[in-house]
């Protein structure tokens, strides 16, 4: 355990990111997966703000922080649309059942 | 060795952040998964106010808990099965998955520890809310404007998308 500096902020938001993806990949619910891309966005946000407060730069940082934090929450408004309007037609969320534009 | 209060709340909080996001991504009950996610927003919240970004902490309360939680858990309540809800969340392709985490950490790991990052000291404990409005209408005003426009269409976009169409709609073609 030494003095925590940018690297752990880093390897904390590699850690994060791998699961999004490791999630993304694996589970089978339209919902966890969302979940998945939650982890990444959030672990982007954190490496963009331990960049900019080691940098001596406060702002920067927030602001590129706040509009990802922005677009995470559209995102996941109309993902969770799309998602009742799936459930609605195909009686299914699972994305290895709604392959209706499958060649 | 010895360990400032701030190095012990990065490094017990780092750790429930990971674990609550671990748990999120590998359990099997999709709403305990979704109620996980709830320490690793928090999480996320206490390690910004760690990096002195104090108005990005806030907003991380009020948007991910405050918003993008609840809209998680309402996608969950309205499109499974409560009955069910122990093998709601099936999983596949684990073997991929685990392939594609291992590649993926094996990559950027070291990217991450070895590169030499620029720095130039750690910026100060202030607080930002007013420079981050000055810069909002300032250097950052284009994308403030724009990201509101995105705002109306997802609203708008939201509503077409969820709502309920009758049968007769439908076959009028409306």
């Amino acid at each position: 355990m030494i003095q925590v500096g940018l690297g752990h902020f880093l390897v904390v938001g590699t850690l994060l990111f791998t699961l999004g993806v490791v999630c993304v990949i694996t589970r089978r619910n339209a919902v966890a997966i969302l979940i998945g891309i939650e982890l990444m966005l959030n672990a982007s946000g954190l490496n963009l703000i331990a960049f900019s407060h080691y940098n001596n730069k406060a702002v920067e940082g927030s602001v590129f922080v706040l509009f990802v934090i922005v677009l995470a929450a559209a995102e996941a408004a109309v993902a969770m649309a799309l998602i009742l309007a799936i459930k609605r037609r195909l009686r299914t969320i699972d994305v290895d059942q709604t392959s209706s534009l499958r060649g | 060795m010895n360990l400032s209060v701030p190095d012990l709340v990065f490094y017990g909080v780092a750790l429930i952040t990971l674990v609550s996001a671990v748990y999120a991504v590998f359990s099997r009950n999709i709403i305990r998964a979704v109620f996980a996610l709830l320490g690793t927003f928090f999480g996320m919240a206490v390690l910004y106010g760690l990096l002195a970004a104090d108005f990005v902490a806030v907003i991380q309360v009020l948007i991910y808990v405050g918003g993008i939680l609840v809209l998680l858990l309402f996608a969950v309540m309205l499109t499974g099965n409560i009955e069910t809800a122990q093998s709601s969340n099936r999983s596949s392709g684990l073997w991929l998955g685990a392939v594609a985490g291992m590649v993926l950490l094996a990559l950027l790991l070291p990217l991450a520890l070895k590169t030499p990052w620029q720095q130039s000291g750690a910026g100060e404990y202030t607080q930002t809310t007013a420079s981050i409005g000055t810069a909002l209408l300032s250097s950052a005003l284009l994308p403030f404007e724009v990201i509101s426009i995105v705002l109306l269409g997802v609203i708008i976009g939201a509503v077409v998308i969820a709502r309920h169409r009758r049968a007769a709609d439908m076959e009028a073609g409306k």
